[in-house]
């Protein structure tokens, strides 16, 4: 273990929706490089609490990068510069002595600031609420083993399915797109046959949902790739926009038979 | 006073008993299903599949979240895999294999008609979730592949590589949202819920703070359903998320529902060791690690500061293996943490402080090499090395037990329902299924199967044989409600003292680690009731929570949290204190024999359903007399 390192922050501060926001300056003057980045925040905090001050807000909760709660834009990266982190797993041997930090909160229309660091990310749950799920009731299910799904078929769409729905693609795409995430939920459902009958539908649906929410369009520039803690590959647009384009040829609207209800 | 606890458990032969009950419930008309309201606290794989679930039967279903979605519940932290005894293995698994190694793997202190009932449906949960589209691990011929656990000598686990938990909790969570959008579920994301109004007697409704504008609300049901989660982070640094808290339940409990089983708290054997001060929470790495890593300290105090690729095969000390030579690695979770605390006592442990044992996977990755390993780990792997800076692939992982999940809670009857007519519990925050110790790849069976395939067809029960008087949030005990909330809130933000919150519970939690942890004794556990109210006194006298109550505040969030967790850490500290015998999770130093932990069947197969007696009071014990109709009482042995 090293020695400790001084840093210096320049932190977002916003007192509520409609309040103007600024960066304001911290000093965190003995960070433990074993420290994870939100240890180092709370530090921080705890000192701003004893000096009667409002401690900076941001969200976390499982801190174990699986909740997909924290998110940080960390010197103009979303997650900060390790490949494939989340916030909470970032640590603090990232960065050197003396270094100066910028921490904004995600930056997104369709993400308005609640307070600090925090953001409100209900529109991605309205993208699911579109149509990112298998209508199947509980109950209904046949037994597991009579549906043979192919490893390779099984293991993409687990790639998908990893997914934490934190928003980082948003925050890094210079669009502000939430096609990666839109996707990832298109494609891990797609690609199994379980997921069939709905799957034009689905992506019609949940397409314009997106728009709706005011999220931009995606003009494959990649950064949501990059900064995916998860991974999650940008060849899964494609997919989605073969699905969508697809269903926009074929989708008929649906047939209301009286007298069938 | 006390209370009557009926365990409402059928009549008839155990693997009968969910039959029968399930012909003998009564039943609401589909055409009045709407017509009732029911509120589900929480959103994991427990409180989303239940809320989906009462949807899609009809019911009108309100649903709360203290995160900003429901898929962020820390259901989705759970890495291994869920058990079910479909025996695709044909390795000679059963319902019956499930329901004994469940039991036998909660030391006797469960339910039996519950944990059979937990093992029927348990095939019903895989085929449900693979449905949804879980994308669950698959060999090479496209069906379901299993791996083993902890307490099993089957192969009876499914997985969805390292990240199972996440996987059903996003099955469940977009059941969830598909009846948001049909209308079925309100949702209410950043939602706290900071107390349960009972009115005649019976659960009615809740009163929340919107966490976003400090708003506090009443809500009206026709019943209201906890799946609120543990209470482990009462020990400061667990496993948990870090919101992660006792309220919901422990305002039940205030309110009249009984708590059973406090001091059942699991320590899992692997996580990544404290590093420090600074420390907020603890990671685990799988149990299913425990399959292909071999557990070992060094044989000599001398060597433990030598590096292990130093340390001769025959100088380390395989102490599992060594013990129990039945189960090895795979004993379960107690035992394995015990066997790692006393390596550490005798001064064998390794790593900053003396406090880790290896796991070692080289042998693993001589026979089956690193790309295998990879495909089965990689995930974790990975999350290791970012939090040590450590290579799991060239040397071995350091671990030690932390606080992970705990088997008590809310006491409930065959129904799922509390001592509070009305209030049901279900998943982690109820006592019913686990006994003193859970068995790996049980908690998400458990989640699920209260949420799936139990309660929707008790609640039905419990509306249909109720009639239920008209009540508005105008009534004197919903006023009564959010009038002490709102109290509570402006004296926690009025203390205006000197220590923060987080410094409180850091204490609290230090307190508890050392004499209520993985070992306790008479002693220790008087000391700790000594300590606590000093403790909690100093909170309400000294705290110091920033901001107002009105707007976005998670100082006044955790005070909230924190304040109620002084209180329940007495609660479980008297129930340790209570049960002179060491089973599963709980260990009294008194109480061993050779080292092994030793129940007394005579004077503790019960279940001990603490009531709320009023500040001050010393909570009245019930007991709910275990019979084991079908299992003979045994002493557990892995070795």
């Amino acid at each position: 273990m090293s020695g400790t390192m001084k840093i210096t922050l320049k932190v977002w501060r916003q007192a509520d929706p409609t309040a103007p926001g600024a960066f304001e300056e911290y000093v965190a003057p003995d960070v433990s490089p074993d420290m994870s980045f939100l240890e180092m925040l709370d530090v921080v905090n705890e000192r701003l609490i004893e000096g009667g001050k409002d401690p900076i807000a941001f969200d976390h909760d499982c801190r174990e990068g699986i909740c997909g709660m924290c998110g940080l834009m960390i010197n103009g990266a979303a997650h900060g510069p390790s490949k494939l982190t989340t916030t909470c797993q970032l640590h603090m041997r990232s960065f050197k002595d003396g270094d100066h930090i910028t921490i904004e909160p995600w930056r997104a229309k369709a993400f308005p600031v609640i307070r600090d660091l925090v953001v409100d990310r209900t529109p991605l749950d309205r993208i699911i609420q579109a149509g990112g799920f298998i209508s199947v009731a509980t109950g209904s299910p046949q037994d597991a083993n009579a549906l043979p799904i192919g490893k390779p078929d099984a293991d993409e769409s687990m790639d998908a399915a990893a997914c934490i729905g934190c928003g980082a693609c948003v925050a890094a795409c210079p669009n502000a797109s939430s096609s990666l995430f839109t996707a990832a939920k298109i494609s891990h459902l797609g690609l199994l046959p379980q997921g069939q009958p709905e799957r034009y539908r689905r992506a019609l649906k949940m397409v314009a949902q997106m728009d709706l929410e005011g999220f931009g369009g995606c003009t494959l520039f990649g950064e949501c790739m990059a900064a995916c803690p998860k991974g999650i590959s940008i060849d899964f647009i494609k997919r989605m926009h073969g699905d969508y384009l697809w269903a926009a040829v074929t989708e008929k609207p649906e047939k209301v038979t009286l007298g069938s209800g | 006073m006390h209370m009557k606890l009926d365990s409402k458990i059928p009549s008839g032969p155990l693997k009968d008993k969910w039959d029968k009950h399930r012909f003998e419930m009564k039943l609401v008309n589909p055409a009045n299903k709407r017509k009732y309201h029911v509120i589900v606290v929480g959103s994991g794989l427990a409180g989303a599949s239940a809320a989906a679930s009462m949807s899609e039967l009809g019911y009108n279903v309100s649903c709360f979240a203290y995160q900003d979605s429901p898929r962020r519940a820390h259901s989705i932290a759970a890495q291994g895999g869920i058990n079910a005894a479909k025996n695709y293995r044909n390795d000679g698994d059963s319902i019956h294999r499930l329901f004994y190694d469940t039991v036998k793997g909660g030391d006797f202190r469960a339910r039996e008609a519950n944990v059979y009932r937990l093992a029927q449906v348990s095939n019903s949960i895989i085929d449900q979730c693979v449905a949804q589209g879980v994308p669950f691990g698959r060999e090479y011929g496209g069906l379901l592949a299993n791996r083993s656990f902890g307490g099993a000598q089957v192969s009876r686990t499914f997985y969805a590589r390292g990240q199972t938990g996440q996987q059903l909790l996003l099955g469940a969570y977009q059941a969830l949202e598909k009846e948001i959008a049909r209308g079925g579920v309100t949702m209410y994301n950043r939602h706290e819920m900071l107390d349960l109004v009972v009115v005649n007697g019976v659960a009615r409704g809740i009163v929340t703070r919107d966490m976003v504008t400090g708003a506090v609300e009443a809500h009206v049901a026709d019943a209201v359903v906890l799946g609120t989660g543990g209470y482990g982070n009462v020990f400061y640094l667990s496993t948990n998320a870090k919101g992660c808290n006792v309220t919901a339940t422990y305002r039940a409990y205030k309110k009249g529902a009984a708590f059973a089983n406090p001091c059942y708290t699991q320590i899992h054997p692997t996580c990544i060791p404290v590093a420090g001060e600074h420390q907020s929470k603890l990671t685990l790495m799988s149990e299913s690690l425990r399959n292909d890593g071999r557990v070992w300290v060094p044989r000599r105090k001398e060597d433990c500061d030598k590096k292990p690729s130093e340390i001769a095969e025959e100088d380390r000390d395989y102490y599992l293996e060594r013990k129990y030579p039945s189960y090895g690695n795979l004993s379960p979770r107690d035992i394995s943490s015990r066997a790692a605390k006393e390596a550490c006592d005798e001064g064998r442990g390794v790593g900053p402080g003396g406090r880790g044992v290896y796991l070692d996977f080289s042998d693993a990755i001589g026979r089956l090499g690193a790309k295998e390993i990879g495909e089965r780990y990689g995930n974790l792997f990975e999350m290791y090395q970012r939090i040590t800076d450590e290579d799991p692939y060239q040397v071995p992982m350091r671990i030690y037990p932390a606080v992970h999940y705990t088997m008590g809670g809310l006491w409930v009857d065959y129904n799922l329902e509390t001592t509070i007519p009305g209030l049901h519990c279900i998943g982690e925050a109820n006592f019913s299924d686990h006994g003193a110790n859970r068995l790996g790849a049980s908690a998400l069976m458990q989640g699920l199967a209260d949420g799936y395939f139990v309660l929707p067809y008790t609640i039905g029960h419990y509306l249909a044989s109720n009639t239920f008087e008209k009540v508005t949030t105008d009534h004197p005990e919903f006023q009564a409600a959010l009038e002490s909330v709102k109290t509570r809130t402006a004296t926690l933000l009025g203390v205006k003292g000197t220590r923060t919150v987080d410094s409180f519970h850091k204490e609290l939690g230090k307190i508890l680690w050392e004499k209520c942890g993985m070992a306790r004794n008479a002693d220790g556990l008087k000391q700790a009731l000594q300590e606590i109210p000093v403790l909690r006194d100093e909170f309400w006298k000294n705290v110091t929570v920033p901001g107002s109550g009105d707007s976005f505040n998670q100082s006044l969030e955790k005070a909230g949290r924190v304040a109620d967790f002084m209180e329940f850490a007495e609660l479980m500290v008297t129930d340790a204190l209570h049960r002179e015998e060491s089973c599963g999770g709980h260990f009294r130093e008194e109480h061993q024999e050779a080292g092994e932990a030793k129940r007394n069947d005579e004077q503790f197969a019960y279940v001990a359903a603490w009531e709320y007696a009023g500040d001050g009071k010393a909570p009245v014990l019930n007991r709910e007399p275990l019979e084991f109709e079908s299992v003979h009482l045994a002493t557990r042995s892995y070795k």
